[in-house]
This record gives structure tokens, sequence and C-alpha cells, in this order.
């Protein structure tokens, strides 16, 4: 087991946020170019990797466009040219980068942008949930959703390899909680920068801007190809489910920690589960037991790898439960259940022929407070779930 | 003034001031903005309910919040276009933009052009601190160069923006610059933006005390001097002895002179003697869009509410004849 003897080496953790434990991560993958716009709350991310920069410890061009439909624009046209590229937005910035986002998936170019979830205006909110993600989600890229300081910095090392495999070449967003995440402090262990060179190393875009070989990128497709080109991309992200499984199992094996594609937690004989992800799974993981010594014989699923979906693994973990309650912190409104996420769910277990109760609930919106207490009453009716049906979406917290 | 409803008894500037306090820094530029625009309100006599701020985002579009008038606070970049909509559906309205040099240079520079071109009847005031404020510290599109930010340690290579010389190459019909540190000059330069049929805009030099340390009231009130008072003070920044000045300092319809100046406005960046103009750069009487708009609906005879028979009149037209 060499994973575990890696694992036993002793290395001090730093202190970090998450949106610097992410700024460590593009300092290691030696980053070529970096663009941005600043916004609360992913400013001090772009900030750090400023620093590294200006301290000579990242050789890396940083780009201070004049607003985030720039950045992604720019970041796409260091991409072209075969460079490292990565960029961070939240919130608005990530609305404003909607039509650039389909030209990055579009155009192939294995770009990393880590995002510091906030709600959408109106009315304005700094805060915290994931209508900003949600809205992005059929845009063609990679998503992840990661729940600690730790996990964002091997999630961006991960990321980044799995953009640039050659059967893969799509942009990946990393994305966590804003505030609760970017801004809070944990342990984080950073890696040695040729370790992380040798695990992930730059790999050339295939298809750059080269005055060797001129091409021409992203010109019209008329109706006898268009449909193939987006087919393409439907084929590179099936392939990367399997893909990204594989890098994970990989990172385990070099630097000791891994989390795979998702996480089951107290998944045995459990007979409820609830989905949730970011900081909702890790306060999660800190009341279940808690919750299993009261007879509450309820289960974890927390969501890592969104797109590509992972249906198979998690069909057979649905097929052994009786309930599954879906935490949302986005709304579809006018949706047959306003939680988008529950949706994708609902849709699963029709599509698998499932026999258990979906149960949509909806929390923390614009960062309602959510304590302990409330994810208790959570894991209660996700418990009571197994023999009782609700139709409608729960807005939990909601002042009526 | 008789384009606007006027109140017979005015009000107080303060009776324009709302229950909110500020959240701005101690010692903000932006105070004296909120202090000069209620100031102009009331000597312009305008009612409350006539008037709407519109205001993006950053520190500067806040301002809507501490004035008890109507308020709209939109998205970063967008208050021109939602001004515009305001103004254009309802063109009885008082509408300003309250909006900062982020707002209004970088993330939303693109709706400059047209606003100025269209002569749309609105007032923009960009409360310009030169560096993103709110964000903590990164440099702005009017930074100077060398400004130290968050995104910048060793200093921004930019070149600076210069608002006052882009407004005026738009078509801007009414130009103008002032001071935080001078409110009766602000007041002045409010009233005449606001009474001025068409687009105006106001730059308006707003020092930010917690983040830009070069760019401070010390530092303009030795620098800054009024173009349309003072002859020596364009003099300072243009060649003169070929021009025709008049006593008076700079005449604001002359736009060639008011260009010229403009080509100055940023010296002082790089010229430690070269003063900081304030003042009307440009004005200019020339029709709005509105009255432009209404002068096509009358030269087509448009109706403004039709009667079924003229809409029937209309349909006849088109039904074929019997042959």
């Amino acid at each position: 087991m060499a994973s575990l003897e890696v694992a036993k080496e002793v290395k001090k953790p730093k202190p970090l946020s998450t949106n610097s434990a992410v700024a460590y991560a593009v300092k290691d993958l030696d980053v070529d170019v970096v663009s941005a716009y600043p916004i609360t709350p992913q400013t001090t991310v772009v900030e750090k990797i400023a620093d590294f920069i200006a301290n000579g410890e990242l050789d890396a061009e940083m780009i201070h466009v004049e607003s985030e439909h720039s950045a992604l624009s720019a970041a796409i046209g260091a991409a072209a040219t075969g460079a490292r590229t990565f960029t961070a937005t939240a919130s608005q910035g990530l609305a404003l980068m909607h039509e650039i986002l389909h030209i990055a998936s579009g155009m192939r170019m294995p770009i990393v942008m880590s995002v510091a979830m906030r709600a959408l205006s109106a009315p304005i909110s700094i805060w915290n949930d994931h209508s900003d993600v949600m809205n992005a989600r059929d845009a063609g890229w990679i998503i992840y959703f990661v729940s600690s300081a730790q996990e964002a910095y091997d999630t961006i090392i991960q990321a980044f390899k799995l953009a640039e495999d050659p059967d893969i070449l799509l942009p990946v967003m990393v994305a966590y909680d804003g505030y609760v995440m970017s801004h809070t402090i944990e342990p984080v262990i950073t890696e040695d920068r040729d370790e992380v060179l040798k695990f992930a190393p730059k790999r050339p875009f295939p298809y750059r801007l080269d005055p060797d070989n001129p091409v021409t990128m992203g010109p019209i497709a008329d109706p006898n190809w268009f449909y193939e080109i987006k087919y393409q991309q439907v084929m590179a992200m099936e392939r990367a489910l399997e893909k990204a499984r594989e890098i994970d199992e990989e990172f385990r094996k070099t630097f000791g920690r891994g989390y795979g594609i998702y996480e089951c937690f107290m998944c045995d004989d459990a007979e409820a589960l609830i989905v949730a992800k970011t900081s909702y799974a890790a306060t999660l993981k800190t009341i279940l037991p808690k919750m299993w010594e009261k007879g509450y014989k309820v289960g974890l699923l927390r969501l890592r790898l969104y797109r590509p979906f992972p249906v198979e693994d998690f069909k057979n973990i649905l097929d052994k439960v009786d309930a599954v309650l879906v935490i949302d912190r986005a709304i579809s409104y006018g949706a047959p259940l306003q939680g988008p996420l529950a949706m994708e769910f609902s849709s699963l277990i029709v599509k698998e022929d499932l026999k258990l109760n979906l149960t949509s609930v909806v929390a923390g919106i614009g960062q309602r407070r959510m304590i302990d207490s409330d994810f208790e009453n959570l894991v209660k009716l996700a418990w009571e779930s197994r023999t009782k049906k609700y139709d409608r979406t729960i807005f939990y917290g909601v002042r009526l | 003034m008789s384009r606007f409803k006027q109140l017979e008894i005015p009000l107080k500037p303060a009776d324009y001031k709302s229950d909110i306090e500020p959240t701005w820094c101690p010692g903000c530029g932006d105070f004296t903005v909120v202090r000069a625009l209620t100031q102009a309100f009331s000597e312009l006599r305008l009612p409350p309910e006539n008037i709407v701020q519109v205001s993006g985002i950053g520190c500067s579009s806040r301002a809507p919040l501490f004035m008890r008038t109507y308020g709209a606070h939109t998205l970063h970049g967008r208050a021109i276009p939602f001004a515009i909509g305001v103004k254009l559906a309802n063109p009885e309205l008082t509408v300003i933009c309250d909006v900062g040099d982020g707002d209004l240079f970088s993330i939303g520079a693109g709706h400059n052009p047209h606003v100025a071109r269209r002569n749309v009847d609105i007032t923009v005031i960009c409360m310009d601190n030169q560096v993103y404020g709110l964000t903590k510290n990164q440099v702005s599109p009017t930074s100077r160069e060398g400004l130290y930010g968050s995104l910048t340690p060793y200093g921004t290579v930019d070149k600076p923006l210069n608002p006052i010389a882009t407004m005026l190459a738009y078509g801007a019909t009414f130009v103008a610059q002032t001071y935080s540190g001078n409110p009766k000059h602000m007041t002045e330069i409010f009233k005449q933006a606001i009474m001025h049929k068409g687009f105006a805009f106001v730059n308006v030099i707003s020092p930010c005390p917690t983040f830009n340390k070069v760019d401070t009231f010390k530092y303009y009130r030795e620098k800054v001097e009024d173009i349309n008072k003072d002859p020596e003070a364009v003099c300072e920044l243009i060649e003169c002895p070929t021009k025709d000045i008049n006593e008076r300092g700079h005449d604001p319809t002359d736009y060639k002179m008011a260009l010229e100046l403009a080509f100055h406005d940023l010296d002082h960046y790089y010229d430690p003697e070269a003063p900081v103009p304030i003042g009307i750069f440009y004005k200019s009487e020339e029709p709005s869009y509105e009255e432009k708009v209404e002068a096509v609906k009358k030269r087509y005879n448009a109706v403004e509410n039709p009667s079924p028979e003229f809409i029937q009149s209309l349909i006849d037209v088109c039904i074929p004849k019997e042959v």
C-alpha cells in the first residue's frame, strides 16, 4: 500500500482559506496566464496569485481586465496558444461570462476556473448560495463541488489534469461556498511543485494557434456540421466521468488523499439519504453520527463531480434506500420541482425505475442561516420521508 | 427651468436626505456628492417624487440610498441603460446616474458613446476615486500609472483613461469636472448639469482616503483650478498667446478648446506643476433624444391613441379593390 506510506509522511499544513488554497494550487501547477476582474468573494484568489507573481514564486502573466466577459475571453485567447490558463469569479461575474462559457467548451479549451459561489441579484446579495453555478450548468463545463479548502487545492490539480487530457479537452469549474469557505481558514497541506507537475504535467494543446500550422478557431459551422461538433462535446463529457475517477485514484496513490467522484458517508445500512454538497455536506458529516445514535439511519451522498453526473453510481446507491432528500441551494422557478438538483435525481429515479420517495428541499438561499438544529430537522425529515411523500418542494427556513 | 416641475415652496437640502446612515469610510469624497446633490435639488426646487437616481455597483453606487428620491441599485456597469429606459418611459422625470469610475469606464464603458451621441436627457455623475474601493483596492481605469493595488503589487503599467476627453469625443453636450473638496462648486455644476437639456456628464474627483493614498484631498487641494473663472489656469494647461482667452477663462461653447483642455486634464500625473482643471469644459444646446423622437412622430403624423376607426382606415387601404 504505497498510498498509505505517502500519507504517513508528516507534512506541516498551512492555515489557508479556500481562496488561498486555490491560489496555492495555481502556483504549484505553474499556470502561465491568469485573467480576472475583482468580485466579492472571489477577489482574494487572484490577489494571492498576484502576490505569487510579484514575489517571483510563479512565472505567469496576470491580465487585469475590464469585466468578467473579458476575463474569460482573455483566458480563451491564452489557452488557444497552448498556455496553461486559469481564471476565477463568482455570482454576477459568472453570469456575465455566460456566452463565453459556451465558447470555451465549444472550442474545447482546457481552462480551469474556480467559483466562490454567491447568490445572483436582484436584490443585491453578496452572500452565498449556489444560484450562479446552477445557472451555468448547461454550458458544457465539467463541474466539481468541493467541501474543504484541502479538497479545493487537490481538485484544482486534478481539474487541470482532466481538462488537458487529449481525450477530454473541456473546461473545468471548481465551485465552493462563498464566505463560508472562501473566507474561513482551514489547515491545508500543499505539495511540492515538482511533484504536482509530475502528476499534472503541462500537455501541449493539440490544436493550438501555431504560426507553423495556421488554424482558425470557432468559425461558422453550417447545419451540416454544427450538430456533430456539439455531439463531440457530449462524448467528451461522457468520457470525463471515468477519467475523473481514474485521476482521483491516481492522486490518492501519489499524495495520499482522495475523494472519489462522490462520497457516500454512513451509507451502509442507511434507510434514507440526504444529498448535499460543499459546506452543508461537511456540516452533515458532524451531525449524522449523533442522529444514528438516536435511531435515524440516514446517510449522506455528497455530490462532488456534478458534470458529468455519475448516473450508474447514484443508481446503485439509491437502489438500497427507501427515501432520498435532496438539498438545493438554488431555485428553478416554476419548474416541476423548484430544486434543480432534486429534479435531476427525480429524473434518475424515473429513468432507472427505482422505488423510493424523493423529497426536494430548498435551503440557505442568500446564505440564510443553517445551524446544527436545522440540519437535524432535515435528517428527521429525510427519515420521515421513507413513509411520507412530499409532492412539493419544501422551502426550509423561509418566513411566510 | 420650465422643463421641470418645480415646488412652490422649496424643500430644505436636509429634506432630500434619507434616514439611512451612509456606510462610506470616514473622510470619503462621496459624502460631498450627497451634500451637493441635495443642495442642488433644493435650490432647483425639484419635487423629490420626480427624481430618479440610478446606480450601478461600487461604493459610489450606494449614494441613492442616502437620499429621499426614487432609486434603483442595478448591476455593475448598467446604470446608464436602466436610466435611459426610465427617461424614455417618462420624460417628465429628472434622471440621474450615480456611478463610479469602475462602473463607467471599465465594465460599463460600452454604453458611454451611445448615450452621449444620442443626447439622452440624463445626468451622469461619476464619483472618480481612481480605485476599486468596494472590492478593497484594485487599480481602476482612471488610476494613474504606477499606482499600487492588490492585483498590482509593483504598480500598474496601464495608462489612465481620460474621462473628460472620451466623453467629449463621444459627443456629450455637457461635460464638466468638479472636486469633493469644494461643495459650493460641485453644487453649481450639478445644478447646471441637471438643467442642461441633453446628456450631461460630470466627473467628480472624489478621493478615497482608505485605499488611494496618492490622489488625496491634500494632493488636490493645491492643484484644482477653475477654468471658467481663471484665465491663468487655462494658460497653465495650454499655450495661450495664440488663443483668444476671455477674462473669465475658458468659454464652454468652444468645443475645440474644450478638447484641448481635456487632453491636458491628466498632465498633473506626470508634471508636478500642472493644475487640475475643474469647471465646465463644454456645453452645447442641441435637440435631445426625446425631442428628436417627437420630431419624427410629428413628421409622420403619429397618433398617440388611435381610434378603432383610424386603425380600420389603415386596414381598408390594403383590401384589394374589386376589378
